[in-house]
C-alpha cells in the first residue's frame, strides 16, 4: 500500500531504519545499480564505498528522489515509500548534501535556506526566517554571515549552509556524496564533529566516499559497490584497509607504478612572478614562478579552487596574464594566442575534458585534429584531407587502446575513459615539449587510470616536460619527480617527491604551512 | 513656458508607459530564465483585442481584461516550445512575434482608421495633484500609468520580498538545484511566462485604447524590441525599469518638441531606436559579471540528465 508522503510523515516521528531492498536503474540501457540491498539504521553512520562511476551517486539521488529506479523498493521503518520527487523524500526526513553543491552562486546564503526550507513563509522570507537560523547555527555552532553571497563563501563554508538547509528540514537520515573532496584537513575535522554530533542526536548518515582513510575513521558500518553493485560489506572496526580495496576494486591493488629514475634534462619552460585573475576578478595566481625541465614531470598539488585552473589556462593561453612573463626555449610566450602557444609545442589536456576537450557531436576523426588540422597533412588550403584524418584516428585509436564501434561515431558516445584517450593521443601526437595535463585521471576507472599513467610516463621518458594538476595525492606522488603545493594562488612550497618535507603537504594544502 | 514643461512632461509619462508594461512582464519572464523575444506580437494582439473587445462593449475596462487574457493565452505557446519541448527560445519566440503581428492585422482590418469613442477617465489624485507643476503632471494621468508604476513596484516586491520571488530567482540561476529544494521548476516557468505575456498584451492595450485611441496595423512601431533592450538596461530590476521606462518616454517625446527646429522629422522618429542601439553598447561595455543576469536564462532545463 503506498500512502502520501505527507501522511506517513505523521505517522511515522522519525527515521529508525531505512531499507533499499532490490533496487536496479539503468541509463540508456546502461546499467548503474543493480539489485541494491542495504540499510542503514538511527544513530549509524553507514560509508558507501567505491570507485567513481561504481553508482553511488545514482544509489543515493535514487533515495533522494531525483531518479526513480527501475526495480525495487524502498521501505522507511518497514513501511514501502515511493519518492517521486525531492519533495518526497524532503517530507520523509531524508536530507541530501550533493558532491556539487546545490546551491545558488549569485544569492545570498539566507535566500538559499529560504529556498530550500519547507515552511518559508510567503511574504518577508528573508526577514522572518533570520532569528530561526541563527538560533539553529549557535546549536551546532556554525557561524556564517547570512547576508554573504554564496560565492564569497569557502568550500567549506558552503557545505555548512547545505547541512544547515537538510537540517532545517527536519532531515532524520542524511546523504553526504563525497562531502570531503573540497574540503581542508581542518575543515574535515570540523565536519566529523558535526557528524558525530548528529549521530548521537540519533541521525542516520550515509556517507560516500572512495577515500578509504575517512571511511574507516568516520563510519560504523562500510558498503562496497563496484559495477553498479553490492560487493561487500564489513564493520569497521572488524576490518583493515587492504581487505576494503580490495572489495572496491576487485583485485589487488597495486599501490607503486614504475617511474624509472632519469635524470632531469635541459629546462623548457621558464615563468616569471605570473599573477593571473580568476573568473569573479579576484587575483587568482599571486606572482608565482618556476622552470620545467625535460625528462620531469611537475606536479601541483593542492585543494580545488586554489587557482590551478587559472595557472593551466594561463599557460595554455586560454586566460590572460597580467604581470609577469611565461619563456619555452627562449621565446617569450606571454599572452599569445593559443593556437600560436601550441604550436610553440606546449599540448594541454584540459579539465572537465567533455566540456573543454572535445566537440561532442562531431564525429571522432574530426575530434582527432580538433587541434591540427591547420597542419599540412590534414588540410590543402580549405579543404580537409579526409583520408589522411581518417588514417590518423585510426593510428591513435589503435595506439592508445579507444574502445570505440568506429571512427565514424559521434564522439559524445564514447565513455569517458575512451574520450581522455583520444585527448591524450591528440595532444601528444606530435611530440609536445610540454603536457599541461589537468585532472587526466578524474572519474575514470582504474584500468583507464592506469593506462593514462603509464602513457604520461612514457612521454617523459621520450623528453618532454610535463605538468600535472592532481587532487589525488597519491596520483602526485606516484608521477612526480617534482611537486609543487599551490594554496590561494601561491606555492606553499616547491619540493623534490622524496623530500621529508612533504609529509607536511596536508598542512601546506590548507595553507597553514609554508617552506 | 510653464505649459510647455508640464505637457512635456506628461507626455512623456504616457510614451514610457506601455514601455514600462512590457518591461516589467519581460523581467519576470526572464528572471526565470526564460527569453521572450515575443514581446513585441504578443502586444499588438494585446492593442487589437483591447481596441475590438472596447469598440464592442463600449467597455475600456473590459477590452482591458480581454487583453490580459489573449496575451496570456498566446504565450502558452512559447512556454510549452521552451519550457517543456525545450525547443531555442529565441526562434521560439521570433515565431511568436509572427504570430502576433500577423494575427493582430488580420483580425483588427476592418477596424483600420476608425476613431474610438469611448474614453478612458483619466484619473487624479487629490492633494498630490496640487503640487505646482509636477502635480498636474504626474498625478492627473490615465489609468494605465498608475498601473503600470504599481504593477512595478509590485513586481520588485515579488521577485525580491516573497518566497516566489526567490523560487522565480532561483530557477533562472540555477534549475537544477532549485527543483533538488523540491520546487517545481516547470511550474515557475509557465507562470513567469504567461504573467511575462499578459503585461505585454496591457502595454499593448494602453496603446490602442488610451494612448491613440485607434487601431492601425504595426501601431506597436518596435516597442516591444525596446522593452527586450530595457529589460537588460535595468539590470533585470523592475524598480531600475521604472526610471528607465521614463527616460525612453522622453526621448519619444523630445522628437515632437525638436521639429519646428527644422531637424528631419525622419531622422527624429529614429532617435528612440538610435537610444536603444547606444544603451546596449554602453552596457556590454559593463564588466557582464555585474550585469547580474539570470545564469541560465534562455537554456532549456532538462530533468533528470545526468
Amino acid at each position: 500500500m503506498q500512502i502520501p508522503a505527507g501522511l506517513t510523515r505523521i505517522l511515522m516521528k522519525k527515521i529508525q531504519r531505512l531499507e533499499m531492498d532490490g533496487i536496479s536503474k539503468s541509463f540508456h540501457g546502461i546499467p548503474a545499480n543493480k539489485d541494491i540491498h542495504l540499510s542503514v539504521a538511527s544513530g549509524e553512520i553507514l560509508g558507501l564505498l567505491g570507485e567513481n562511476g561504481a553508482g553511488k551517486t545514482t544509489l543515493m539521488n535514487i533515495l533522494y528522489g531525483l531518479y526513480q529506479p527501475d526495480a525495487g523498493q524502498i521501505r522507511i521503518n518497514g513501511m514501502p515509500v515511493q519518492l517521486t520527487t525531492p519533495l518526497d523524500s524532503i517530507l520523509h526526513g531524508i536530507g541530501m548534501v550533493h558532491q556539487h553543491f546545490m546551491l545558488i552562486q549569485n544569492h545570498s546564503v539566507i535566500e538559499n535556506i529560504a529556498l530550500a526550507y519547507k515552511d518559508t513563509p510567503f511574504f518577508f522570507p528573508k526577514i522572518k526566517l533570520r532569528e530561526k537560523i541563527q538560533q539553529f547555527s549557535r546549536q551546532f555552532d556554525f557561524t556564517i554571515d547570512l547576508n554573504k553571497k554564496i560565492w564569497q563563501l569557502s568550500a567549506g563554508e558552503q557545505q555548512r549552509v547545505e547541512i544547515i538547509k537538510a537540517l532545517l528540514n527536519g532531515a532524520d537520515l542524511l546523504i553526504l556524496d563525497e562531502p570531503t573532496s573540497v574540503l581542508t584537513p581542518k575543515e574535515i575535522e570540523e565536519l566529523i564533529t558535526i557528524l558525530r554530533r548528529m549521530k548521537q542526536d540519533g541521525h542516520c548518515v550515509i556517507f560516500i566516499s572512495h577515500k578509504l582513510d575517512e571511511i574507516m575513521t568516520i563510519c560504523d558500518r562500510v558498503t562496497v559497490l563496484q559495477k553498479g553493485r553490492i560487493v561487500g560489506g564489513a564493520d569497521t572496526r572488524k576490518t583493515d584497509k587492504k581487505t576494503l580495496a580490495r572489495m572496491m576494486v576487485g583485485r589487488e591493488v597495486v599501490f607503486n607504478i614504475n617511474r624509472e629514475a632519469l635524470t632531469r634534462g635541459n629546462p623548457v619552460l621558464r615563468a616569471s612572478r605570473i599573477h593571473v585573475t580568476g573568473d569573479m576578478g579576484l587575483p587568482a595566481i599571486k606572482g608565482i614562478s618556476f622552470d620545467l625541465y625535460e625528462n620531469e614531470i611537475f606536479g601541483i598539488a593542492g585543494v580545488a579552487g586554489n587557482g590551478q585552473r587559472e595557472l593551466a589556462e594561463a599557460i595554455t593561453g586560454i586566460r590572460k596574464i597580467d604581470k609577469g612573463q611565461v619563456i619555452i626555449n627562449g621565446k617569450n610566450i606571454t599572452n599569445l594566442s593559443p593556437r600560436k602557444i601550441y604550436d610553440h609545442g606546449i599540448s594541454h589536456v584540459p579539465e572537465e575534458r567533455i566540456r573543454f576537450g572535445i566537440a561532442p557531436g562531431l564525429f571522432l576523426y574530426d575530434n582527432a585534429i580538433l587541434k591540427q588540422h591547420h597542419l599540412k597533412k590534414f588540410s590543402r588550403g580549405h579543404f580537409l584531407r579526409y583520408r589522411y584524418i581518417k588514417d590518423h584516428t585510426r593510428d591513435l585509436v589503435t595506439q592508445f587502446n579507444v574502445s570505440t564501434p568506429s571512427i565514424d561515431s559521434q564522439i559524445r558516445n564514447l565513455s569517458g575513459g575512451n574520450i581522455q584517450k583520444l585527448i591524450l593521443g591528440r595532444e601528444i601526437s606530435e611530440h609536445p615539449q610540454l603536457l599541461v595535463a589537468s585532472h587526466p585521471t578524474y572519474g575514470l576507472d582504474v584500468g583507464a587510470t592506469e593506462f593514462l599513467r603509464q602513457h604520461l610516463l612514457r612521454l617523459r621518458s621520450q623528453g618532454s616536460s610535463i605538468l600535472l594538476f592532481s587532487e589525488d595525492l597519491e596520483e602526485i606522488f606516484e608521477l612526480c619527480d617534482r611537486i609543487g603545493v599551490l594554496f590561494a594562488g601561491e606555492f606553499m612550497g616547491i619540493f623534490d617527491s622524496d623530500d621529508d618535507r612533504l609529509c607536511d603537504i596536508g598542512l601546506m594544502m590548507a595553507g597553514s604551512k609554508r617552506f | 513656458m510653464e505649459e510647455i514643461i508640464i505637457s512635456t512632461l506628461q507626455r512623456t509619462l504616457v510614451a514610457g508607459t506601455p514601455l514600462l508594461l512590457a518591461t516589467t512582464g519581460e523581467i519576470i519572464c526572464e528572471r526565470s530564465g526564460i527569453l521572450n523575444l515575443g514581446v513585441e506580437g504578443v502586444m499588438a494582439l494585446g492593442a487589437v483585442t483591447a481596441f475590438i473587445v472596447t469598440m464592442t462593449t463600449g467597455s475600456p475596462w473590459l477590452g482591458v481584461l480581454a487583453a490580459l487574457i489573449a496575451g496570456m493565452v498566446i504565450s502558452i505557446i512559447h512556454a510549452v516550445a521552451s519550457v517543456t519541448l525545450q525547443a531555442n527560445q529565441v526562434v521560439s519566440g521570433l515565431a511568436l512575434t509572427m504570430l502576433g503581428l500577423g494575427l493582430s492585422g488580420m483580425v483588427g482590418k476592418s477596424y483600420v482608421g476608425k476613431p474610438l469613442t469611448i474614453k478612458m477617465e483619466d484619473v487624479t489624485i487629490p492633494f498630490l495633484s496640487d503640487i505646482p507643476f509636477i502635480g498636474k503632471a504626474v498625478f492627473s494621468q490615465s489609468p494605465f500609468f498608475f498601473l503600470a508604476v504599481a504593477l512595478a513596484l509590485g513586481a520588485w516586491f515579488l521577485l525580491e520580498r516573497t518566497r516566489l520571488g526567490i523560487q522565480i530567482r532561483s530557477t533562472g540561476e540555477n534549475p537544477k538545484a532549485t527543483e533538488t529544494q523540491g520546487v517545481n521548476v516547470f511550474l515557475i516557468r509557465y507562470l513567469s511566462v504567461i504573467i511575462g505575456g499578459g503585461f505585454s498584451a496591457l502595454a499593448g492595450a494602453h496603446l490602442s485604447i488610451s494612448y491613440s485611441k485607434s487601431w492601425i496595423e504595426g501601431m506597436t512601431a518596435g516597442r516591444g524590441w525596446i522593452a527586450i533592450a530595457l529589460t537588460i538596461f535595468a539590470l533585470w530590476n523592475p524598480g531600475r525599469a521604472i526610471w528607465a521606462a521614463f527616460l525612453f518616454g522622453g526621448i519619444f517625446v523630445v522628437q515632437y518638441l525638436m521639429q519646428p527646429l527644422g531637424i528631419s522629422p525622419n531622422f527624429l522618429a529614429m532617435l528612440p531606436y538610435i537610444a536603444t542601439l547606444l544603451i546596449l553598447l554602453l552596457i556590454s561595455l559593463k564588466d557582464p559579471r555585474k550585469l547580474n543576469a539570470p545564469a541560465m536564462l534562455s537554456t532549456p532545463y532538462k530533468r533528470g540528465e545526468r
